[in-house]
């Protein structure tokens, strides 16, 4: 493994990312605020409690989840479209490197900028809310190994994307849509049975659900199956990204 | 001389059919420069993107100080720095940054003196902390060579170095290859600009249609290939030349005071003696005499065209 190499890689995003260290920052902190502001406070003062927890608590992982998520796909993705299009690629494919080092370079410095994003939620949160965590270990696991699989998605988006449009076109027709109606502001035990059922075919649903059980032990589905759910979904990137390392699919001619 | 870069028929088709390269063949020794000449699709570019790993060879083999380029790409790639066509560089990003990841992405620990070594070199020092958004085209140019020399790589590419750039700075450009030269850096260039080869490189190779249609060292290339002519100038211009100096085979220029004679430096007589001789019997005055050689882009179009294949 040439370990420099990815060094070199992770180095140089992460000064692109303390470049704009207090838009990288303060964004995070405006956008929680806000979410708190409006359905913290003005839904939740109606909703009270969900399952024993405060709403404006019950919502915590959720936000957190949306952020580190929306994040790793939109970190890694430019990380890697960027090269190629400013044409800055040839380096990386001219250089000793393979296509794991450059994978793991960039998806590494993808995953700690929104590992970060999703910590400064957290500290925010801490402001408005009373958060406990009761399973610490499964809390940072779930995080980091959605920010590490999100950004594995988003590193196959940017490989896969010849132009801008192509490039917000999965997050925001899909993985949006997904994370909004995978119980981020709530418990899918208050819908329908019917929309219960579907919403159990939403992938997202198992990550939040996984994620909000270390803080308050409430689950929507069992977190072995959420465990499960973020394991796949990480094997299914790295497979395609070892399909892709085979091929050089959109990237050597 | 030791081989430094071999090429044994090296083929690229794409999926559309089209074959960029038809089994180039040819070894580079090190330490020389070789300039690549072609018009535009010949190929140039293609070859040096296969040899440096950007394009995936359809067949042939390559290797680089005995490393094949594919089987052992790593410590093929580490011997090679390229400096591409296109200004490809993150423009909000510092000259010092850049060139510090190119330095890593090779395998290579920090090493602060060299980087201000080579950026001193290139009148790069003191811009090392300029956004590159902030620098002339020719200082971009200078950072991209920068990057290519980060790893102290023997063999450098360069890829149309001087394209769209002033005289000035390609007189620049042809002094920092002279330079790295100097050091003992094998340098293969492609380029429009004959004149470029002509200035600077050792051996010359001519490409087109994917073929390499020859490489020979660019003095003998002219020596052999290059046509000479006399222009014999007159204090008073003529009608027309004069029968007594048909057999030279003349030509006269438009205001009719200058003969034109061209002749092969490389046959036994040359008949300019004999020549000079007629025209004076002829009555003619000389005002003046002068030879001029055919250039390299003469040859180049020449080759190109088939004339002198």
């Amino acid at each position: 493994m040439n370990w420099t190499a990815i060094a070199a890689i992770y180095r140089f995003e992460m000064t692109r990312f303390f470049r704009t260290l207090a838009q990288s920052f303060f964004s995070p902190v405006l956008s929680t605020s806000l979410y708190f502001v409006v359905f913290g406070t003005a839904i939740g003062s109606r909703i009270q409690e969900v399952e024993g927890v405060s709403y404006g608590a019950f919502i915590v992982p959720g936000l957190i989840m949306l952020s580190v998520v929306m994040l790793s796909i939109s970190n890694a993705s430019f990380g890697i479209y960027f090269p190629k299009f400013l044409g800055t690629i040839y380096e990386l494919l001219s250089a000793p490197v393979n296509f794991i080092e450059i994978v793991i370079g960039y998806v590494g410095a993808a995953a700690t900028k929104a590992l970060f994003v999703g910590l400064v939620i957290l500290a925010t949160a801490t402001f408005f809310v009373d958060i406990r965590i009761e399973h610490p270990f499964a809390m940072a696991a779930f995080l980091i190994l959605s920010c590490l699989s999100f950004s594995l998605l988003g590193f196959i988006i940017g490989i896969w994307a010849s132009n801008f449009e192509q490039m917000s076109l999965v997050p925001q027709l899909v993985v949006t849509p997904l994370i909004f109606l995978g119980g981020t502001f709530y418990s899918i035990s208050m819908l329908p049975p019917l929309w219960q059922t579907i919403t159990l075919f939403n992938p997202v649903v198992y990550l939040i659900s996984g994620f909000r059980w270390s803080f308050y032990g409430l689950a929507d589905v069992p977190i072995v199956f959420s465990l499960l759910a973020i394991l796949a979904f990480t094997g299914v990137c790295l497979a395609v990204i070892g399909w892709i390392f085979k091929t050089g699919w959109r990237i050597r001619s | 001389m030791t081989t430094i870069l071999s090429i044994r028929d090296l083929r690229k088709s794409y999926a559309d059919g089209f074959e960029a390269l038809k089994g180039v063949s040819l070894d580079i020794e090190e330490g020389e420069i070789l300039a690549l000449l072609g018009p535009n699709g010949a190929g140039k570019t293609t070859l040096i993107s296969t040899i440096c790993g950007i394009t995936t060879p359809s067949s042939g083999e390559v290797t680089v100080g005995g490393h094949d380029i594919q089987a052992d790409y790593r410590a093929a790639r580490r011997m090679i720095g390229l400096v591409p066509q296109e200004i490809a560089l993150e423009p909000f990003e510092k000259v010092w940054n850049t060139v510090r990841l190119s330095r890593g992405l090779f395998g290579l620990g920090k090493n602060n003196a060299r980087i201000e070594e080579i950026l001193r070199k290139l009148s790069l020092w003191g811009k090392r902390n300029n956004a590159i958004k902030e620098l002339s085209g020719g200082m971009k140019r200078r950072v991209l060579i920068a990057k290519a020399l980060a790893h102290e790589p023997r063999v450098l590419f360069l890829d149309e170095p001087t394209a769209g750039v002033d005289v000035e700075l390609r007189k620049d450009m042809w002094e920092i290859v002279a330079e790295l030269k100097r050091d003992g850096v094998t340098i293969i260039l492609t380029t429009h600009y004959i004149e470029e080869a002509e200035a600077i490189a050792d051996r010359v190779g001519v490409i087109d249609k994917g073929e390499l249609l020859l490489v020979q060292d660019k003095d003998s290339l002219m020596a052999q290939m290059g046509k000479k002519q006399i222009e014999v100038m007159l204090t008073e211009p003529i009608a027309q030349i004069p029968d007594s100096l048909a057999l030279h085979n003349l030509t006269l220029n438009g205001a009719g005071d200058v003969l034109i004679y061209t002749y092969d430096t490389h046959a036994d007589r040359t008949g300019i003696t004999t020549l000079l001789n007629d025209v004076s019997q002829a009555g003619l005055i000389l005002r003046d005499v002068q030879t001029r050689q055919s250039s390299l882009e003469e040859i180049f179009v020449n080759l190109v065209s088939g004339e002198m294949a």
